[in-house]
């Protein structure tokens, strides 16, 4: 690790004026990414802003036929949470499956988002969801969000502050983990909503990214084996020592099934 | 014998002593060892597999915060190599090739990883920082990435002067007769594999601290080592030149080793030798990521080999070609696993009359491969066990029945093997029985039936294995190459009240040692485990060892302990002659107690080492005073345990995903001093062996780089994807050793793989699969059925 300066803000404000006063310093929620990073001397930052003593972006709660999350809930809070239990029980499931123990009780839906790893959980649920993601500045629609691998919309200096689900009709994941990290090899996050169904696929490509073939095939006719026979071209997904694209393709489908069967 | 103690002696179940440092966290490792006026090395590392080092520049870094020295491979040159411990002889009776191994590198790299230069500075971060600043020009050349490209015509050299890059390329057996036996077969079975490298992944990386005394001129070595006196041999003598007697090593807990942390490597040279130049002690700590890449590998063999057989399935001939991946440099063990661990295992459990078995051995760009847990055994086992169930689909013969008819039969031992070992006991068909009823073989298709119906493909194999170890006679390995003896040595001190301190040279890395060698004292001895006392793992305590590997801390090193017993209770009953004046011959001794035979007349051993202490009253003519006896032991044989493994397992045919979701194991580890640990042993072997089977795999690609250098790409075995492993022993005991015992710590991880390989062939049977290599990732299997769908759909 090199050494950095580390500033610890207790409001949003203070911490954007620190951003912005240094564009080489860097946010820090949990650190299960950026510590990891840093300690492999990949990363660089001249000073960290410690986002954890900033209260407003705490909290997991209703707004009516809404879910807010605040950008430093930790994975564990949100899979324990009564209310994303009654309210997304998908999203408690998802939150429950991200890492291990110790990366859920550090790990925040801010960080995670914000980083947009394609092999992460979230995104897809955020996508899927139509959420919204409220920064300090603006509002953000996942579909304007998500820009392909490590690539948000968020501008540098920029603060997560929470992410808005609109409440589904049904809703389920399923993925297929890389047997050694463990993060996503390929998953599906499935939704009914009102905006209509909608498919995030996870871990096979560069990104998260929708699967319009098989939202289509939902709409139609909700049910595992409406999606079953659709294939995902292989094109364009990652290939690497833990398998082909063409396997990944083949597990988007697979796993696509299985999210609808699991959503009910 | 002696009486089998109930409670804490032989047999017992106890708990071991050293778990309360361990699991709270109270151990202390290298890394917690910190010397006053301590500094840091970090080292360099080479980010080619294959380079030309044109020039190095470390005045920058030299200027940094912090920095004591900046040291290459040019102010080393003039030192030794780091040494290999085995020679083997090719074919034609030249020694193998031997090239210079550098502590840093001198103007080439050949492997990622490869120590290029050392920064030792007041700080961790400040030795790393500087190391950043260090300017070093490659000329990138070719890389030898895999065996077949270092033997491609025109490949990179990866040392001068070796031709094609061979190591060596040996042999064992009679050719002659042995073409005879395939040429009179009524059936070839033949199969070509890949034993696929591991990297083994202790929990705690490796580390080193150096110290030097000026006023004295002694070295101190604190090292990650299963053997801290071979170290002191091979460093002090080979790299650094220090006597003995100026040189102590200590390996204090080691957090495990598998194999890894037997060898002597450049980091323990370097901070010893940079102590000495710098007047201060010098600590190394390995990150895992170093540990990836400078800890000696495993396996990676690539094989052919054919089985002849008769009509009724007897085993006529095997003939095996083997390729061996030595890396860039001979570890200290690496010549010998494939050759002596290896081809001598082919016999197995069978009568097969003629062996040979050729072996190339082959350096190539990548990180040294040397002995991991099972060492050239597990790739043996594999080999053949995988061979048989070929064998059995391909002659129609069940391949249970196929195994019964080739045992080597119960009347047989002691059985000369045509592969030069000769098998003291053992008896194949009682834990064979024993293993298939502990795993209801017989109701397995009833349970294959209730797997398909939730939509899974079940499959269940064994593996009849056998593999030697408590390694080694002398003068036989001298024989065969090695440059070192393979004795054991053990002190058992009584202290003046009768509680004891064992000193050995064998080495605890988590197998439980303090206690079970507590048990052997208190089994002899009658003193309690919490009396007796272990020290190992300090050159400056343990008069001398050769350390622990080849599972042969207890046949060998409880050996020397029990013939220091014996020399403490011949001793012991002189002492007691004299106190209650009976002549010695009447003296009786059994569990702590001297008795004059048929009296009640009795000394306990606390009043006899009192006298020995305090010799008031003692035959201080004839006997010397004290308590304290050494032996030597020097194993006549190896030991041969052996069993067998079932692996049942579950395929999704979706995802591809292999379950192992019932694994028995019956072994035969000889006598059984406590059944706990070795239970432990045996699961955690095969925990690695399921690790091998179905989940690591190191890769590097065509240029060298290693794509699985960190955790989240290698990928260890976690506890979901293990099955409770059911672990039960047979016992027949050892016969040339005097407890009868043979060796647990790497059965599970040699009889495994090819259960678990065989349960899985057996899954996809209905896709007509006759083999698949480890490890049978996910995309594999899905690969398999994929590509069988349509034909399947087609039929
Ligand atoms: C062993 C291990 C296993 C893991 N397995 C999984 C897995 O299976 N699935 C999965 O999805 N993830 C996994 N993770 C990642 C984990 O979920 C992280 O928690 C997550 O990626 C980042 O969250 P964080 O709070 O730790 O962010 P940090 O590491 O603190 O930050 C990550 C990045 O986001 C930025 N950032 C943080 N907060 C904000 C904010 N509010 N606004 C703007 N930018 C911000 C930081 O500057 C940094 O660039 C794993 C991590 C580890 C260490």
């Amino acid at each position: 690790m090199y050494d950095f300066a580390y500033h610890k803000p207790t409001s949003i404000a203070d911490a954007v004026k620190l951003l912005s006063a240094d564009p080489d310093a860097r946010p820090i929620s949990g650190g299960q990414t950026l510590l990891p990073a840093l300690k492999h001397r990949l990363n660089k930052p001249s000073a960290l802003i410690d986002l954890s003593g900033i209260a407003e972006l705490r909290g997991i709660r209703r707004e009516g036929d809404k879910l807010v999350i605040g950008a430093l809930a930790k994975h564990e809070e949100v899979a324990n949470s009564a209310e994303v239990k009654a309210a997304i029980p998908a999203l408690a499931t998802l939150a429950g499956t991200i890492g291990d123990t110790q990366v859920r009780n550090r790990g925040t839906i801010g960080g995670s988002v914000s980083n947009n790893d394609p092999a992460a959980d979230y995104p897809a649920a955020v996508l899927a969801l139509d959420a919204t993601i409220v920064t300090d500045k603006r509002r953000i629609a996942a579909d304007d969000f998500f820009q392909g691998m490590f690539t948000t919309a968020l501008e540098p200096g920029e603060l997560l502050v929470a992410v808005e689900f609109p409440i589904p009709e049904k809703a389920g994941y399923a993925k297929m983990r890389n047997p050694a990290s463990r993060y996503v090899m390929a998953g599906a996050f499935v939704a009914k909503t009102k905006s209509g169904v909608r498919v995030a696929i996870n871990g096979a490509g560069p990104g998260v990214f929708r699967q319009a073939e098989m939202e289509k095939a939902l709409a139609a006719s909700w049910s595992p084996d409406a999606v079953a026979g659709i294939k995902q071209d292989p094109e364009g997904l990652n290939g690497d020592i833990h398998g082909s694209a063409e396997y990944r393709a083949h597990l988007v489908t697979v796993m696509a099934k299985r999210a609808v069967a699991a959503a009910g | 014998m002696n009486v089998v103690t109930p409670f804490e002696g032989i047999g017992a179940s106890v708990k071991r002593k050293e778990d309360l440092r361990f699991l709270s966290g109270r151990g202390q490792y290298t890394d917690d060892i910190n010397r006053p006026g301590q500094a840091y090395a970090y080292i360099l590392r080479s980010p080619h597999a294959h380079a030309k080092i044109t020039s190095i520049d470390t005045a920058a870094a030299a200027a940094m915060p912090g920095v004591l020295a900046v040291f290459t491979g040019a102010d080393t040159a003039a030192l030794g190599s780091i040494p290999c411990g085995w020679q083997i002889h090719n074919k034609d009776g030249s020694p193998m090739a031997e090239p210079r191994h550098p502590m840093l590198a001198e103007g080439k790299v050949r492997h990622v990883g490869d120590q290029v230069a050392v920064v030792i500075a007041e700080s961790r971060a400040q030795a790393k920082d500087a190391a950043e600043a260090i300017a070093v020009e490659y000329e990138v050349l070719p890389a030898a990435a895999t065996m077949e490209a270092a033997q491609a015509p025109g490949a990179p050299q990866v040392h001068e002067g070796v031709a094609g890059n061979i190591c060596y390329d040996w042999h064992i057996g009679d050719k002659a007769v042995n073409d005879a036996a395939f040429a009179a077969a009524a059936k070839v079975v033949t199969f070509e594999t890949t034993n696929n490298r591991l990297v083994p992944n202790a929990m705690e990386p490796r580390a080193a601290i150096g110290e030097y005394d000026a006023t004295t001129g002694d070295y101190t070595l604190y090292t990650t080592s299963q053997n801290p006196h071979v170290i002191r041999l091979l460093m002090g003598a080979f790299v650094l030149q220090i006597p003995e007697s100026k040189l102590r090593v200590v390996a204090p807990d080691v957090g495990g080793g598998f194999g890894s942390k037997i060898y002597h490597y450049a980091e323990e040279a370097i901070v010893t030798w940079a102590a000495g130049k710098l007047g201060r002690p010098v600590k190394w700590t390995a990150e895992r990521t170093e540990s990836f890449m400078s800890d000696a590998h495993g396996r990676d063999h690539v094989t052919k080999c054919s089985l002849a057989l008769d009509a009724n399935g007897k085993f006529l001939g095997l003939r095996v070609h083997t390729q061996a991946n030595m890396g860039a440099y001979l570890s200290t063990f690496a010549p010998c696993v494939p050759t002596y661990l290896y081809a001598t295992l082919l016999a197995g459990v069978y009568t097969t009359p003629t062996i040979y078995c050729e072996v190339k051995a082959v350096f190539t760009n990548t990180v040294p491969v040397d002995a991991y847990r099972g060492a050239g055994r597990p790739e043996a086992t594999y080999l053949l066990e995988r061979l048989v169930d070929i064998a059995a689909a391909e002659t129609g013969i069940d391949r249970i029945e196929i195994r019964r008819r080739n045992f080597i039969p119960n009347d047989a031992f002691p059985y000369q093997t045509p592969v030069a070992l000769q098998y003291d006991s053992g008896d194949y068909t009682a834990t064979l029985d024993a293993a298939l009823k502990a795993a209801d073989w017989a109701g397995f298709e009833g349970r294959r039936a209730e797997a398909a119906k939730r939509g899974k493909l079940r499959g269940i194999g064994c593996s009849t294995y056998l593999e030697a170890c408590g390694i080694a006679p002398s003068a036989v390995v001298g024989s065969l190459g090695a440059r070192a003896g393979l004795y054991e040595v053990g002190t058992i001190r009584v202290h003046p009240t009768g509680s004891v301190t064992v000193l050995t040279g064998a080495h605890s890395h988590g197998q439980g040692h303090e206690t079970t060698f507590a048990q052997l004292v208190a089994d002899r001895l009658g003193v309690s485990v919490a009396q007796v006392d272990v020290v190992h793992g300090d050159t400056a305590k343990v008069p001398f060892g050769m350390g622990t590997y080849g599972s042969r801390s207890l046949a060998v090193g409880g050996s020397a302990m029990v013939k220091a017993m014996d020399k403490i209770v011949a001793k012991g009953k002189k002492i007691a002659a004299h106190l209650m004046e009976a002549s010695v011959e009447d003296i009786e001794f059994e569990r702590g107690t001297f008795r004059v035979a048929g009296t009640d007349r009795t000394k306990s051993l606390a009043e006899i080492s009192l006298a020995a202490y305090v010799p008031h009253n003692y035959p201080i003519e004839e006997l010397e005073p004290g308590l304290e006896e050494t032996a030597f032991y020097d194993p006549k044989n190896f030991t041969y345990p052996g069993g067998c493994h079932i692996a049942e397992v579950e395929i999704d045919p979706d995802t591809g995903h292999v379950q192992v979701v019932n694994f028995t194991a019956v072994d035969d580890v000889g006598r059984v001093i406590n059944p706990m640990i070795v239970e432990g042993q045996v699961q955690g072997g095969v925990a690695q062996g399921i690790g091998q089977a179905l989940l690591e795999n190191c890769v590097y690609d065509a240029s060298g780089q290693l794509l699985s250098g960190s955790m989240a790409d290698y990928c260890l075995p976690r506890a979901e994807d293990l099955p409770a492993v059911g672990v039960a022993t047979h016992t027949t005991l050892c016969t040339h050793n005097p407890l009868g015992v043979k060796g647990c710590g790497e059965v599970g991880a040699i009889g495994s793989p090819p259960a678990v390989m065989n349960a899985v062939v057996d899954a996809l049977k209905s896709y007509g699969v006759r083999h698949i290599e480890m490890p049978a990732t996910p995309p594999k299997i899905w690969g398999i059925i994929h590509a069988a769908r349509p034909a399947m759909a087609a039929e």
